[in-house]
């Protein structure tokens, strides 16, 4: 919980990680993409403040007490979320598996949601996995990082046949949140690979799933923003966003946010500090003090207490059957949804 | 020019003809990357640019990260390539990409003139003409924000701005950057065409449609200088000039 100027905060970290990327995990023959992958996870964190910049050698292999003090003893969650990410193909062990890190939520009770993933390409021993993972791990969330290599092929999109298959499997299973992360590399090479229109077929499709769209469609704001106002299962996730514009760029921040709360609204805003890149504690205190830098930005809605409220932590507490303490809830005349009505968007803009 | 990492062309060092090396480097500031709609030499892209006493221009160039995606980062390459053999007295032309997953098969494929497709096969079956004109016509949007905002400011309604035509907006450089957008498009750009279009058909915007192109405009400005701003903070981190 973080408290400022009598205000208490729920926080969950919607979406973070604990991976290991030193040398001894790179797979012989793929040194070069998995030195290239943590070496521009570390050059990210160089948007952040100087003083929350770590070597490279910590980087690659933070440690439990790295992470338990960094999250939550310094950085104010209350609730992460770990989102694995596999990378197998560079990553001997895997990058940032399930089972990793839920042998870390497990010695923590209470403290971590561990979700799962799935990749479509992997067939029927893919299925038996997510299966299996959901039952051990009680996964309500998958994270889909649709960029993956595997097995020659350099991507999937969500609306392939593959991918409907693992997305009806992944709900009657129980997953209701779907993290998705789309990548640079995606199979055709000709195609722009960070297009979201196959997210928006998915989220039409599945409209008992909750499609939380990363980085908030990073690079392609603009197309995540539209999709959004039409598909009401659709989720800015706020990492790279705060952690990569707050600090370096205060007026783009500003901007990018007077557009999500425009089209998105502050009830489909999760906060996610992508921990390892960014540590929670710098970004949670600046988003609760952050406000529009000048009158430039007026004709973009407001954020208030209630919002951060509600994008620090309440938001992912409601997509995840989270708990909230009641000195951390809103009072009722402040739980008025403030998003933007698209009937609204369409003729008042 | 003879410096390995500067960005600016520095004064003709005696090197190559008088003049060439300022016209190899102008012609790179040419080149734009697609996606952020900037040169590739403001942009830092540029991490050196040669050219001996026989014309024969060396170019090296750099992206902000290993993982940049390969259709833009090919683009770049081969219209450097295009444009500094287009450049008189350049006799022969490399350019090299340095530092990408795929440099590989992009400087063999440029080099050899292979096109997309063939540089990547099996990986892509079309050119990048598409490609291209997707982020062309998010460059219009963004370029209608920048020439619209001072005439919405100055109070100019959605109905007023549905009938001007290209003709009667002020000269800006804002607006020549527009009209020349339009232009690439294949899209009208003459005094007498509309200023807002569907950048996707070069229909009128309606002024019941206005606001929301205006909307829309400003998202996708928002976006591309989103996405610029993280891109040369990683390029900074990835290449610190000493300068």
């Amino acid at each position: 919980m973080y408290e400022k100027d009598g205000e208490k905060y729920f926080i969950v970290d919607s979406h973070m990680h604990y991976w290991t990327a030193g040398p001894d995990n790179w797979v012989p023959g793929a040194e070069q993409y998995a030195k290239g992958w943590i070496e521009c996870f570390h050059a990210y964190q160089s948007l952040g403040p100087k003083e929350t910049h770590w070597p490279i050698e910590k980087f690659m292999s933070y440690t439990e007490d790295d992470l338990m003090k960094d999250v939550f003893e310094d950085g104010h969650v209350d609730v992460a979320v770990f989102q694995p990410t596999y990378l197998k193909e560079w990553y001997t062990e895997g990058f940032n598996t399930t089972e990793r890190n839920a042998a870390l939520g497990e010695k923590h009770p209470g403290k971590f949601i561990a979700n799962t993933r799935f990749d479509p390409r992997d067939g029927d021993v893919g299925l038996t996995e997510l299966r299996r993972n959901v039952e051990r791990y009680g996964s309500k969330g998958v994270k889909l990082y649709t960029a993956e290599w595997n097995n020659g092929s350099r991507g999937y999109k969500l609306s392939d046949p593959a991918a409907y298959r693992y997305l009806e499997a992944a709900q009657n299973l129980g997953i209701k949140n779907v993290h998705v992360h789309k990548g640079p590399t995606i199979w055709p090479l000709d195609k722009d690979a960070f297009d979201v229109s196959d997210v928006d077929h998915a989220a039409t499709d599945f409209p008992e799933l909750n499609f939380i769209v990363e980085h908030v469609g990073l690079p392609r704001i603009e197309d995540f923003c539209f999709m959004a106002t039409q598909e009401p299962n659709v989720y800015a996730g706020l990492s790279v966003a705060i952690g990569g514009l707050m600090h370096a760029r205060p007026k783009f921040f500003a901007k990018v946010m007077g557009e999500l709360l425009f089209w998105v609204g502050e009830d489909k805003m999760t906060f996610g500090s992508d921990y390892g890149i960014w540590e929670p504690k710098w970004q949670i205190e600046g988003f609760v003090d952050w406000d529009y830098p000048s009158d430039e930005f007026s004709d973009y809605p407001r954020l208030g207490t209630a919002g951060k409220k509600k994008i620090l932590g309440l938001n992912a507490a409601r997509l995840y059957d989270i708990k909230v303490p009641d000195e951390c809830q809103l009072p009722a005349e402040a739980g008025t949804p403030a998003a933007q009505d698209d009937a609204q968007l369409v003729t008042g803009a | 020019m003879t410096s390995s990492t500067t960005h600016a062309p520095a004064s003709p060092a005696g090197f190559a003809p008088a003049g060439l090396a300022s016209a190899v480097y102008a012609a790179l500031a040419t080149v734009r990357d697609p996606e952020l709609d900037e040169p590739i030499t403001t942009l830092g892209f540029v991490a050196s640019c040669t050219v001996s006493p026989e014309g024969q221009a060396q170019v090296r160039l750099r992206l902000p990260t290993y993982f940049c995606a390969p259709n833009f980062a090919f683009l770049m390459v081969a219209d450097a390539y295009d444009a500094v053999a287009g450049v008189p007295g350049v006799a022969a032309v490399e350019v090299m990409l340095d530092d990408h997953f795929a440099s590989d098969a992009i400087n063999a494929g440029v080099a050899a003139r292979a096109g997309f497709a063939a540089s990547f096969d099996g990986e892509a079956t079309d050119e990048l003409d598409d490609l291209r004109a997707t982020f062309l016509r998010k460059a219009v949007l963004a370029g209608t924000d920048l020439v619209c905002r001072p005439l919405v400011a100055a109070g100019c309604t959605p109905a007023e701005l549905a009938a001007l035509t290209l003709g009667s907006v002020p000269p800006s450089p804002e607006l020549t950057r527009l009209l020349q957008r339009r232009a690439d498009l294949g899209l009208r750009a003459d005094d007498a065409a509309a200023l807002l279009i569907d950048p996707a058909t070069g229909a009128p915007v309606g002024a019941d449609a206005v606001p929301l192109h205006l909307r829309r405009a400003g998202l996708t400005r928002t976006g591309i200088e989103a996405n610029t701003s993280i891109c040369s903070g990683m390029l900074r981190a990835r290449y610190p000039d000493p300068s």
